[in-house]
């Protein structure tokens, strides 16, 4: 398992610096430079905006401003948003637990009503179930989420009024950041009514940010599952006159479970991709709308650190499907 | 017995803590996050709404209004020679504490000293915290015009320029001339953290900020000391929301009360709720084509009124500024004083143009390109949706123009430089001032390169006539020489002007007297809650 650990991760370096490259060198092909795009119509000096872009280092040949982003970054420093002039390691600081709150909210969803309707649609191949499940989870995974997003809000926040529109709490509720979880630091504020508030509010989001997850988990689910339940040994479980349920919950699942965990983590990537919208749209304070504004803006401190954060914690993410695999099954630890 | 009023003791007040507060809280779904806590170095409106709240200025723009009114300053007196401005300071003005300062003393003539130097002197420690690029002090020439400022006594300023310059006063009025604390200031440099000074705001203005939480919530508590009166609301929140449409549905269902820029397919939903009211107000804006008087053919003034003829302003209005935009006539908008309004406008008249095209020596027309933002902008909803129109205009006269886009950066340097021929663009006013429109957009210094002049005209008696106006401290006597520049602007044509865009704000009823900010600001000290 050591072994296997430490192979994992010596591959983590090569790619954390393939990203830093990679994002220090597309940030820079985008056309404008953020100077210029926080000037508007108004247009800058010439001296001063060489001035600038002198203090900001821009004016460097592009590998000795790398040489200097990998230096920093060695020390720890990802920068300052040239926006907002604050550490950009600060900022996600302050906005990635939302993230995390919704995209976990998001994945309980998916995988809490995906692992079950992908098992119930493969034990009932062929029915009117396993149909409505399969055309509902391909509807999921080709919804827009920017027109699903408001979709559900003009039906449940609007119309029906069962949901709050957007943000995270009611604006009367004063909750002290202690995680920055806001479901749990809530429930500590000791606020009659603020969990519930908070609650109401993640409803909407996680179920937008879920429905991709949820379609391709469900999909997954029901096509491994289907490969297992065709194997002998899950016959001969039958034929020993096992109860259903243990031969799904127990032979079948754990068998099928690979190319589901495979599909959950891979969809770590995927949620932080929707969070962008998502968040956008429910005026969700997370990392998503943050590196759009960083886009919007030019901001290539935000965009470089940003982007390496959340590289880093969905290679980590990776990193624990792999080790989870080990767990599932242990032929995947006695190969390497 | 006891048992039970030992219940009851307990009970009440719990109970008083879960029950609704009954503070006065107004909600203002703001469209993002403000760049940080000091205006000096803000470049967008959104961040100068957060800040306007907390920071007073020496003089302040009346609400609603572009007319200058005391603000720290209870009055002041100009030299003859419109060189020296004397500020008399109001007296017993008290500045808000936070966790990080406890003032010890009132607003006096230092902070003023100090908000001045730290955006104009280098060698002010605070030149650089936060950031040095103080873009509107610099681009209200400030760099240029400030000679000195000095401290008379405590309650008496006198700032000394190098020229005469009469939107002075309106220039001191904008947000970025926020005043800023001394002792705070000090009091961080000495602890070693400056920049808190920019993150943890105090002023002396009707609001102090409660919390900052970036993308979700900017929370305000009226000031009680306020020097203007503690404001008629108790709590302010800027409730953020990027997305137009979501803001809407959150007006709608009353969970915020004042919202910005609706989303244009909304409006007409807007203007059936029966809960919500839409203020509207011609911006202080303009969109134009501007023709680039240096290049071939648009350098004879006779090519510009015959496209300036071509063109179907009228179908451009309805087709893409729907019901938010005015036809617009002169280079500044119809709010704005000095504004004229004997100008006629060119007629649509596309037989006029092809003869006038004729005598231009063009009788069977040119080939042009036709520059179009690739964004949208508070004065242009859609650009390259007009170049499409302009286009097909100018084809009947046999003009044949190419759309061209670039990245909006890339867009604005290439058009300042002077590269197209014809570019559409627009301005937002500043001061309300006509200067900051005719000078700025029109005058020959502003024509150099990278200015803000795409037409890169330099006419002479006009040039005369706005930087004469610049230095005359009579409105009247400016209203005159404004005037007369209107009337150059449209014989010259350096323009067609394409529209003013009306500014739109859904309140919803219960909010009373919100005032639409000729700025497009967003002021809540004044307005309250029925």
């Amino acid at each position: 398992m050591l072994r296997f650990l430490v192979t994992r991760v010596s591959l983590i370096v090569p790619t954390f610096i393939g990203i830093t490259l990679l994002v220090f060198v597309l940030t820079r092909l985008i056309p404008g430079d953020p100077i210029e795009t926080m000037a508007g119509e108004r247009g800058i000096d010439p001296v001063q905006h060489q001035r600038l872009i002198h203090e900001y280092g821009f004016d460097q040949p592009l590998f000795t401003q790398y040489g200097f982003y990998l230096f920093r970054l060695a020390h720890g420093d990802l920068g300052r948003s040239i926006v907002t002039h604050r550490p950009v390691i600060e900022e996600f600081a302050s906005l990635f637990p939302a993230t995390i709150e919704l995209s976990l909210c998001a994945m309980l969803f998916a995988i809490g009503l995906g692992l079950p309707a992908g098992i119930l649609a493969a034990v009932r191949r062929g029915s009117i179930f396993d149909h409505g499940v399969m055309a509902a989870s391909l509807t999921g995974y080709s919804m827009p989420i920017f027109w699903w997003g408001l979709l559900l809000i003009l039906l449940f926040s609007v119309l029906l009024g069962w949901t709050p529109v957007s943000g995270r709490i009611a604006v009367l509720y004063y909750v002290p950041s202690v995680t920055g979880f806001l479901l749990i630091d809530s429930l500590l504020s000791d606020q009659a009514g603020a969990f519930a508030s908070a609650l109401s509010h993640i409803v909407l989001p996680a179920i937008v940010l879920g429905t991709v997850p949820l379609a391709v988990i469900a999909r997954m689910t029901r096509s491994a599952m289907l490969e297992v339940l065709g194997e002998d040994y899950i016959r001969t479980a039958r034929a020993k006159g096992l109860s259903g349920f243990r031969i799904i919950a127990v032979h079948a699942l754990r068998n099928a479970l690979i190319p589901i965990v495979t599909v959950i983590g891979l969809q770590v990537g995927v949620l932080m991709t929707g969070a962008i919208l998502t968040e956008t749209i429910f005026s969700w304070p997370g990392v998503g709308k943050w590196l759009i504004e960083g886009i919007n803006r030019r901001d290539y401190p935000v965009l470089q650190g940003g982007t390496l954060l959340i590289g880093g914690i969905v290679m980590a993410v990776n990193l624990l499907v792999d080790v989870a695999y080990g767990l599932i099954n242990p032929r995947i630890r006695h190969s390497l | 017995m006891s048992k039970y009023r030992l219940l009851l003791a307990a009970a009440i007040p719990a109970m008083l803590a879960a029950a609704p507060v009954s503070a006065k809280t107004l909600v203002f779904c703001s469209e993002g996050s403000p760049e940080n806590f000091y205006p000096g170095v803000n470049t967008t409106g959104t961040s100068f709404d957060a800040n306007s709240q907390i920071y007073s200025r020496i003089v302040d723009f009346e609400r609603g209004t572009t007319k200058v009114v005391p603000g720290l300053a209870e009055k002041w007196d100009i030299s003859p020679d419109g060189l020296v401005y004397t500020f008399h300071l109001r007296h017993g003005v008290k500045w808000q504490s936070n966790a990080n300062f406890k003032p010890t003393r009132d607003f006096n003539a230092d902070d003023i000293i100090f908000a001045i130097e730290r955006q104009w002197k280098e060698s002010n420690p605070y030149f650089k915290v936060t950031s040095s690029n103080h873009s509107y002090f610099n681009d209200m020439g400030m760099m240029k015009l400030l000679k000195s400022v000095d401290k008379v006594d405590d309650y008496t300023v006198k700032v000394t320029l190098n020229t005469p310059e009469a939107p002075f006063l309106s220039d001191l009025a904008m947000e970025y001339a926020g005043i800023q604390s001394k002792e705070y200031a000090d009091a961080m440099l000495k602890a070693g953290t400056p920049e808190k000074l920019d993150q943890e705001p105090a002023g002396t203005g009707p609001f102090m900020l409660v919390q900052y939480q970036k993308d979700a919530i900017v929370r305000y508590k009226a000031f009680p000391e306020f020097w203007g009166g503690k404001a008629k609301i108790d709590d302010l929140v800027f409730a953020i929301t990027p997305d137009a449409s979501v803001r809407w549905a959150k007006l709608q269902k009353g969970e915020c009360h004042v919202m910005p820029y609706p989303n244009p397919a909304d409006l007409d939903a807007i203007r059936k709720d029966a809960n919500v009211q839409v203020l509207e107000q011609p911006g202080l804006n303009i969109g134009y084509l501007a023709y680039n008087t240096t290049k071939k053919p648009f350098d004879d003034v006779r090519v510009r009124k015959a496209v300036n003829m071509a063109i179907n302003k009228k179908a451009i209005i309805d087709a893409v500024y729907l019901s938010t935009g005015v036809a617009a006539i002169n280079p500044i908008p119809p709010t704005m004083w000095s504004y004229n309004n004997q100008i006629k406008d060119d007629p649509y008249d596309p037989a006029a143009a092809k003869k006038l095209l004729a005598e231009a020596g063009y009788p069977n027309g040119f080939e042009t390109d036709l520059w179009a933002m690739p964004v949208q902008r508070p004065y242009n909803p859609n650009a390259k949706r007009i170049a499409e129109l302009m286009q097909a205009d100018l084809a009947q006269v046999g003009i044949k123009a190419e759309i061209k886009s670039f990245e909006w950066g890339e867009y604005r340097k290439r058009a300042q430089a002077g590269e197209p021929q014809t570019v559409q663009l627009g301005w937002t006013g500043d001061n309300g001032d006509p200067d900051n429109f005719l000078h700025t957009l029109l005058g020959c210094a502003a024509a150099q390169n990278n200015g803000g002049n795409l037409a890169k005209w330099c006419y002479k008696p006009f040039d005369d006539i706005v930087v004469k106006a610049k230095s005359v401290s009579d409105q009247a006597e400016r209203t005159k020489l404004y005037e007369q520049a209107q009337v150059i602007f449209k014989e010259q044509a350096p323009w067609f002007t394409i529209a003013h865009s009306v500014q739109l704000k859904p309140v919803r009823k219960e909010v009373v007297d919100f005032k639409l900010s000729p700025f497009g600001r967003h002021t809540f000290y004044g307005v309250d809650l029925k």
